[in-house]
């Protein structure tokens, strides 16, 4: 679809990628060298110094120039001047010298008025430039992908009405394609954060907020929430998957129509059974990865996260990798795994009042069928 | 009761000492139980952290659930604030403020105790969501809608955090009004303005703001109690409200809140500094309209607090430059203390150690505070650990440290002792050492892509070993508050004989006996400039500048001070000790624990008629207030 353009972007990229690379030499020996060696920041899933999206690299090389290395100076001005006082004029003992009584310096304090202003205007003018360049919508010109994003209590649902595709989890990309992210939420405010890739955009019920960025490898990359949104605020995580164009095409062909059905008798096969009938899953997961797109994003309401294709997913439950443990563990203990979720309160609690509990061999029987989609 | 305990009063009977508390008006009594009643607090929500640093130290811990986890984090967060800092900061206007401006006493000591009790009853009713099992847990910032429907926040433990907070505005705002009327009409006769000690100055910049600040709160809270209680929209987005409302409210308070705690802060480091450097201030007019600046744009730079709210690029560009502003001002500051320092004859005893130590804690922190006031980088830093790092550089390293530092300066005024200097040199070391430790690898994590708030995390993300520094740190902390209250116990045991100017002084309030007697001054001094006392001992330097010795230079001060006589000197009218601002302090609280009773499931038919009960009382107590006489006319009691 975007071929030709892609080529050209991908110098570009280049090009940027070239400039980084000093850039990145200067807070690495900036960073080494005032923290203490190495492996103080940097090299984990959420770290912002390790940028793998064009914004978070934009933001990243404007903190280390000039803000950090403004701010080192002003570290060491302030430290040194503070080290001087206390060793030059400690107080002797038995000193009775009245120090000359100095009532200020105009010329001195006019100077010193200045400077923070200097070191503010050179910090004031990259950053206005670039508030004014991040989440710009590239316009309907662009070949960028358009994904809403809306926020649960704690979970994230991404819908593609380009493709009339919904996911929830996990969020696919295409590398160097930029994607404008038009965020939201169905309950409370979120914040939507992938660190590597992007800075932050609050999901807020009733309003659409912009995030715009474009990531610069593939891969799977980690995000959360980052607005306190209730009891299980630390467990709203996802994942960013960023594919190569071809992949991505592939994954958007195979979720335009539902995963097929488990061959008749085997144990996935009982499993929909009670995912549709028995265990009542079905009334609030849809395992259908389509959607109709002209419908307005406040009009479609979800009560629990689609589960179609769970099988690729990266998570279960926002934040557990998915394995067949966790996932059957979800299912039969979900109260102690993820409490106060509507998973919890509304399904596993009530089934326990009940004494309507899956069996182990039922639990078993839904993590088969899931594992098969 | 009350009553009565008046009729015996006026018969002439003693008071008992708990009664002499409980209905004092004296303005350094009020100071003391401000002070201990916050110094309680901030052991107590010190303890609040440690339980959440137990639960953070390693990834995966389960000693907290979820929820318990976020009730401790928002009473943390509130009761720092409102019931620790800001009521701290109370304790020394009360303690420092008459003394400094040679009065006997604030201009309406009723309401004065009405502040305090106000303060002590709206948080004790906080405090009690604990034992009714429903703490607030939205955080001490409340964000709607989780805060406002009860949807999201079922139970009352928002309800608490509502009223009890409205109740605490109401006692700032008496207090703010007190001070401001305190400061610009009682000062001695030749304190002008510009001959005001800094710490004053600082006082009555911050009594301002809280009286234009604090009603945005009270606007906004009372918005949220609206969407609980009596199902109106505001903040109901299905509805057509808007969350985002609550927001502006708050940081339009929030803000200038920041600057209400931390200016006072400042004077007392602008007090400290000098009297042990035997410098005066450096450029003290810079300093002081620096404060002026500070407090005045500090009402155009909420939106920093929401650049990832999507306000567009236009209002985010704006309110980073009106941000970027505070910082010119409170870097000139920290550059004439420094320059204060420079050159002086600098004694580092405790008070001296803290208020030094709070300047480069106050750079480090301001340093922090221009990186998230440019927007891009506060689309990483906003709401991560940068951010916790940050403000607890302000709110512990300048704040909390400055008014440590106040604690040794002034002890002598509170209690006639000089703490232990040995144990409060410990008492530094360690507080300076825990937190640094605590607060600075939350820079890391933070950068590292930790967002604040979360009760737990993954061993793969990788923050475990900096969580287990920021733990260690946070216990070495909490120990080195014990050491403050070891010295107390110990100084207190000792004879109460300070003298009346321990330090060298260069303020009125070292002028008086320590501690001073009921009425502060038995003479009113005549103030000839700016650092009175100084003034007064060793002359204008300028003039005098041969003689650099102290003893060759001081003189016997003129207004120097020592009645130990019993009983007032002629003509000094005491205001009478009363118990109406008690009173009408708990028919308030009554009122906000009605509120809080009618939104439960078991007692809500009860709310109402405590609510009624409560008013009855306020206004009772109102009429009992204006009718009883302000001044005690013969035979006072001073003790």
């Amino acid at each position: 679809m975007c071929c030709g353009e892609g080529t050209g972007r991908v110098k570009k990229t280049r090009a940027i990628r070239l400039r980084r690379s000093w850039v990145s030499v200067i807070s690495l020996i900036g960073l080494a060298s005032s923290t203490s060696g190495c492996g103080v920041i940097g090299g984990k899933i959420a770290s912002t110094s390790d940028p793998a999206g064009d914004q978070a690299r934009h933001i990243w090389d404007l903190f280390v120039v000039p803000v950090w290395w403004l701010s080192v100076a002003v570290f060491l001005l302030v430290t040194v001047w503070m080290l001087l006082n206390i060793v030059l004029f400690r107080r002797k003992p038995g000193d009775t010298r009245i120090p000359a009584q100095v009532h200020g310096n105009p010329r001195l304090e006019i100077a010193w008025t200045l400077i923070p202003a200097i070191i503010l205007a050179l910090i004031a003018i990259p950053s206005t430039r670039l508030v004014f360049q991040l989440n710009r919508d590239p316009g309907p010109g662009s070949n960028a992908l358009r994904v809403q994003v809306i926020g649960h209590q704690w979970w994230w649902e991404f819908r593609y009405p380009e493709f009339g595709i919904v996911t929830a989890g996990d969020l696919h990309l295409v590398v160097d394609r930029p994607v404008v992210l038009s965020i939201t939420s169905q309950d409370v405010i979120h914040s939507f954060w992938p660190p590597r890739l992007a800075g932050k955009v609050d999901a807020i019920p009733g309003r659409e907020n912009t995030l715009v960025f474009t990531p610069e490898e593939t891969g799977v990359f980690y995000g959360q929430c980052a607005e306190l949104c209730g009891a299980q605020h630390a467990h709203m995580q996802f994942r960013v998957v960023v594919h190569s164009q071809q992949e991505f095409d592939a994954w958007v062909d195979k979720h335009r129509r539902p995963a097929p059905d488990p061959a008749p008798g085997t144990l996935a096969a009982t499993g929909k059974q009670l995912f549709e009938g028995a265990a009542g899953c079905a009334g609030c997961h849809s395992m259908n990865p389509t959607y109709d797109p002209s419908t307005p994003i406040n009009k479609i309401l979800a009560v629990g996260p689609n589960l179609a294709y769970f099988s690729e997913r990266q998570t279960v439950a926002a934040f557990l990798p998915n394995t067949p443990e966790n996932l059957h563990r979800w299912i039969a203990e979900t109260e102690a795994v993820k409490p106060y979720s509507i998973m919890a309160e509304k399904w596993w609690k009530i089934r326990a009042q009940q004494n309507q509990l899956l069996t182990p061999e039922e639990v078993d029987a839904i993590v088969a069928y899931l594992r098969s989609q | 009761m009350a009553e009565a305990a008046i009729r015996l009063e006026q018969a002439g009977y003693r008071r008992s000492a708990v009664v002499e508390w409980l209905t004092t008006v004296d303005h350094k009594k009020i100071g003391l139980l401000y002070y201990w009643t916050s110094i309680i607090y901030l052991l107590l929500a010190g303890l609040l952290a440690l339980l959440m640093r137990i639960q953070l130290a390693q990834p995966d811990m389960h000693f907290l659930g979820p929820k318990t986890y976020n009730e401790i984090m928002t009473m943390h967060g509130t009761m720092m604030i409102f019931a620790v800092a800001m009521p701290l900061n109370a304790a020394f206007f009360n303690i420092v403020v008459p003394l400094m401006i040679g009065a006997r006493d604030v201009a309406f000591p009723r309401l004065n105790a009405f502040s305090y009790w106000s303060f002590l009853f709206g948080s004790l009713l906080l405090w009690s969501s604990f034992l009714f099992g429903h703490a607030p847990d939205a955080g001490w910032t409340g964000y709607a809608n989780l805060s406002s429907s009860r949807l999201y926040s079922a139970g009352p433990g928002l309800d608490f955090w509502n009223l009890g907070l409205q109740v605490l505005g109401i006692s700032s705002i008496a207090g703010a009004l007190n001070f401001f009327v305190t400061i610009v009409n009682m000062r001695a006769p030749g304190m002008t303005l510009m001959r005001m000690p800094v710490y004053v100055w600082m006082v009555l910049i911050t009594a301002i703001l809280i009286l234009l600040a604090f009603p945005s709160l009270t606007v906004g809270l009372f918005v949220i109690m609206f969407d609980r209680y009596f199902d109106t929209l505001f903040l109901n987005p299905v509805h057509g409200g808007d969350p985002v409302i609550w927001q502006h409210l708050f940081w339009i308070f929030g803000h200038p809140e920041v600057y209400i705690l931390v200016l006072p802060p400042m004077g007392i480091i602008s007090e400290i500094l000098p009297t042990f450097s035997r410098k005066p201030l450096f450029g003290a007019p810079f300093v002081i309209f620096a404060g002026i600046a500070i407090a005045f744009l500090s009402f155009f730079v909420w939106a920093h607090h929401m650049f990832t709210v999507g306000l567009g690029p236009v209002p985010n560009a704006l309110f980073a430059a009106s941000t970027m502003l505070i910082g010119i001002p409170t870097g000139v500051k920290v550059f004439n203390w420094l320059a204060t320092m420079w050159g002086g004859s600098i004694d580092f005893k405790a008070p001296m150690k803290f208020a030094s130590a709070a300047v480069w804690l106050l750079m480090i922190g301001g340093v922090t505070g221009v990186m998230h006031a440019t927007v891009p980088l506060d689309y990483q830093q906003h709401d991560s650990y940068f951010i916790v790092a940050h403000f607890h550089y302000v709110i512990f390293g300048v704040i909390v440290m400055a008014l440590l530092g106040a604690t040794y300066y002034w002890f002598p005024k509170m209690y006639g002792r000089l703490l232990d200097e040995r144990l409060g040199s410990l008492h530094f070391w360690l507080t300076f050492l825990g937190m640094n430790l605590t607060f600075f690898p939350m820079h890391f994590v933070g950068l590292d892509g930790m967002p604040r708030r979360y009760f737990t995390y993954s061993a793969e993300t990788g923050w475990g070993t900096w969580n287990m520094v920021i733990t260690v740190g946070a216990f070495v902390l909490g120990l080195a508050q014990v050491v403050l209250l070891l010295n107390v116990l110990k100084t207190m045991r000792r004879p109460a004989d300070a003298p009346a100017d321990p330090w060298d002084g260069r303020t009125l309030e070292w002028t008086i006996p320590s501690p001073p007697p009921a009425y502060n001054f038995a003479v009113i001094p005549t103030v000839r400039g700016s650092d009175a006392f100084w003034l007064e001992k060793y002359g204008d330097g300028h003039h005098d500048a041969a003689a650099t010795d102290i003893s060759e230079r001081r003189k016997p001060a003129t207004f120097h001070q020592d009645n130990p006589g019993h009983g007032l000197p002629a003509g000094v009218h005491l205001p009478k000790p009363s118990w109406w601002p008690m009173i009408v302090s708990a028919g308030l609280t009554a009122m906000a624990a009605g509120m809080v009773m009618h939104g439960t499931e078991t007692l809500g038919s009860l709310g109402f008629p405590v609510v009624g009960l409560g008013a009855l009382v306020v206004f009772f107590g109102l009429l009992g207030w204006h009718f009883e006489p302000a001044i005690e006319h013969e035979e006072a009691h001073v003790s």
